[in-house]
């Protein structure tokens, strides 16, 4: 199953490609998933702004502001997610001009290979639409799902930073 | 007696075993020391290790006292927080001239670290300018030269006053664990060892990281061992192969079947230490006694592959003219070994396929053959036009990249 790059949604026009900006977290060296994903979110009709991984609370905040992306997606394969989501989500709600954009997370959560239900349960309380943390091949499905019915938004055109080549 | 960690795993090694280490790091003090008594007391010969959590990682020292104060789990032993008195404690009785224990890290800025881990008694530990920011941090590979000179600097000075032999290992042979094409791993391992030679380190290990092809991995250590003899004159210096890095096994039997398989690399090529992995690897951080398993099946492998008489450096490989041809061209930028990294890679005579850090060009792309050899999809800018295919493929789509990353996976699992 070999997937080009055709814009899935009908209503996206040329040159209104949403935005997903992917992101690893603080602690988190992971690189693979961040590459996967950034293939994934092109695949179904996304400009990629991939901050690779390691990224410090502030970076993430500020490139989210300035780059106004109409989806946020944090992944996380080491172990830390929960409690590292538990403390940058609430920072990228706090900002008014991030307060409507979707957060999705996914990736290995916490340490013990499992699904920690509470644990996710407060990461959504704290603002974030979507764990993904089953860790089954049905995630990707639905945040495939999840992405290509991600809309631009046309009046955050103009704050917007460009995409950067390479 | 032999001296430190690089001494101990030589003469190891010249009475014919292979020494088996796991990485295993635990945030509560009583486990790792538990963890390291049972490497101690594993039916193998074994050296000890203590990896760092991912906070002490990347210096962010507040949340891994916060994570301890409050019970949190930790994914790893976070040195600089625990300090020198407990440090001590947990070395105590468990490291000796017969079980050196290294420190396992992952930083871009190593400074804290290296200290705590002198404070602590240790002088053996990781890692590389190269092979510990591209990959891993966010930080200009400019200030992780520049770190990372002051931490072998470091290093030598306070372990050397103390009449020992720091040891320190590159982990340029392993870098983003897959997809990265034996000759630029064996050019980075090689590589570091210089610069960490040009800092003074007299005791060096030099790593690679088992990938996709048997043959090829053969090839790689044979190269590495040549290319270190040519290179790295005047130090001690030892060939440490880990075990495959990339997508793991999920099934037992496939697990086994590739840890043994990379314990036969080690003995065919002469390796004198093996990093491994364990069945849990696919799931989890794995328990204590699952890495006790891992060293002694390692141990049992390496065993059943003898005698394997040593086989002769060899230079006559894909591997090694394309791990030369990178060296020369990075050594030719600047006398100084740190500088002339930073000019390959800003020209993309270095370019690791994948890695997203804005310092790494990003032209160069890999692939697996039919045979499973791991080869250049396109070269970008690297000097190898005579030597690899420089042919551009359409761009790998996320189907096409996950099925290159289950290769090793799937075909161990297959076994089962």
């Amino acid at each position: 199953m070999t997937r080009m790059f055709p814009d899935q949604n009908p209503a996206r026009i040329e040159g209104r490609r949403p935005r997903a900006l992917v992101s690893g977290v603080a602690s988190d060296s992971h690189t693979w998933n961040l590459v996967y994903l950034q293939l994934v979110c092109e695949e179904e009709g996304l400009d990629v702004v991939n901050l690779g991984p390691c990224v410090p609370d502030e970076l993430l905040v500020a490139e989210c502001v300035d780059q106004r992306p109409d989806l946020v997606v944090l992944s996380t394969v080491n172990g830390h997610g929960y409690r590292e989501g538990l403390r940058v989500v609430p920072k990228l709600r706090a900002r008014p001009e991030l307060a409507g954009v979707p957060i999705v997370m996914g990736g290995r959560l916490g340490v013990t290979g499992r699904r920690e239900k509470e644990l996710a349960d407060q990461l959504e309380a704290a603002g974030c639409d979507r764990v993904f943390d089953s860790g089954g091949p049905e995630d990707i499905d639905e945040f495939r799902t999840l992405a290509a019915a991600v809309t631009w938004k046309a009046d955050d055109a103009a704050a917007r930073t460009p995409v950067q080549s390479g | 007696m032999a001296a430190g960690f690089g001494g101990y795993v030589t003469a190891t090694a010249a009475a014919g075993e292979l020494v088996v280490q796991p990485r295993m790091g635990f945030g509560d003090v009583a486990a790792m020391r538990a963890g390291l008594l049972a490497t101690k007391r594993a039916r193998a010969a074994t050296a000890g290790t203590i990896t760092v959590d991912s906070y002490t990682r990347v210096g962010d020292l507040g949340s891994a006292a916060a994570a301890l104060a409050s019970g949190a789990a930790l994914n790893g032993y976070p040195l600089v927080s625990h300090g020198v008195v407990v440090n001590r404690a947990l070395l105590h009785g468990v490291r000796d001239d017969g079980f050196p224990v290294q420190v396992r890290h992952g930083s871009a800025n190593p400074v804290r670290i290296f200290e705590a881990l002198l404070d602590a008694g240790l002088d053996a530990t990781e890692g590389g300018p190269v092979s510990y920011c591209l990959p891993y941090s966010r930080i200009p590979l400019s200030q992780a030269v520049d770190h990372w000179a002051r931490g072998c600097e470091l290093l030598v000075a306070r372990g050397q006053e103390e009449g020992r032999e720091p040891h320190l290992e590159t982990f340029g042979g392993c870098v983003l664990g897959q997809l990265c094409p034996p000759g630029q791993l064996v050019a980075l391992s090689v590589l570091e060892g210089l610069f960490f030679q040009a800092h003074g380190l007299r005791d060096i290990s030099l790593s690679y990281a088992q990938q996709t092809s048997p043959e090829q991995d053969v090839e790689a250590v044979l190269a590495l061992r040549a290319l270190a003899e040519e290179f790295l004159s005047g130090v001690r210096w030892h060939v440490v192969v880990y075990a495959y890095m990339g997508v793991y096994p999920e099934t037992p039997r496939g697990a086994a079947a590739l840890l043994t398989s990379a314990a036969e690399l080690a003995v065919r090529t002469g390796a004198e230490r093996l990093i491994v992995k364990t069945e849990a690897e696919s799931q989890r951080i794995p328990t204590i006694e699952e890495n006790v398993a891992a060293l002694e099946l390692a141990g049992r492998a390496a065993r059943a592959a003898r005698p394997a008489a040593p086989p002769p450096p060899s230079t006559d490989s894909q591997v090694y003219a394309e791990a030369r041809r990178l060296i020369e061209a990075t050594l030719e930028l600047h006398e100084d070994v740190g500088r002339a990294l930073l000019r390959a890679f800003k020209l993309g005579y270095l370019d690791i396929p994948y890695c997203l850090h804005p310092d790494n060009r990003g032209a160069a792309r890999s692939r697996i053959d039919a045979d499973g050899r791991l080869l250049w999809a396109d070269v970008g800018a690297l000097p190898l036009d005579d030597l690899a295919e420089r042919h551009r493929l359409r761009p790998v789509g996320s189907a096409e990249l996950l099925h290159a990353l289950h290769y090793v996976q799937r075909k161990f699992d297959g076994l089962a």
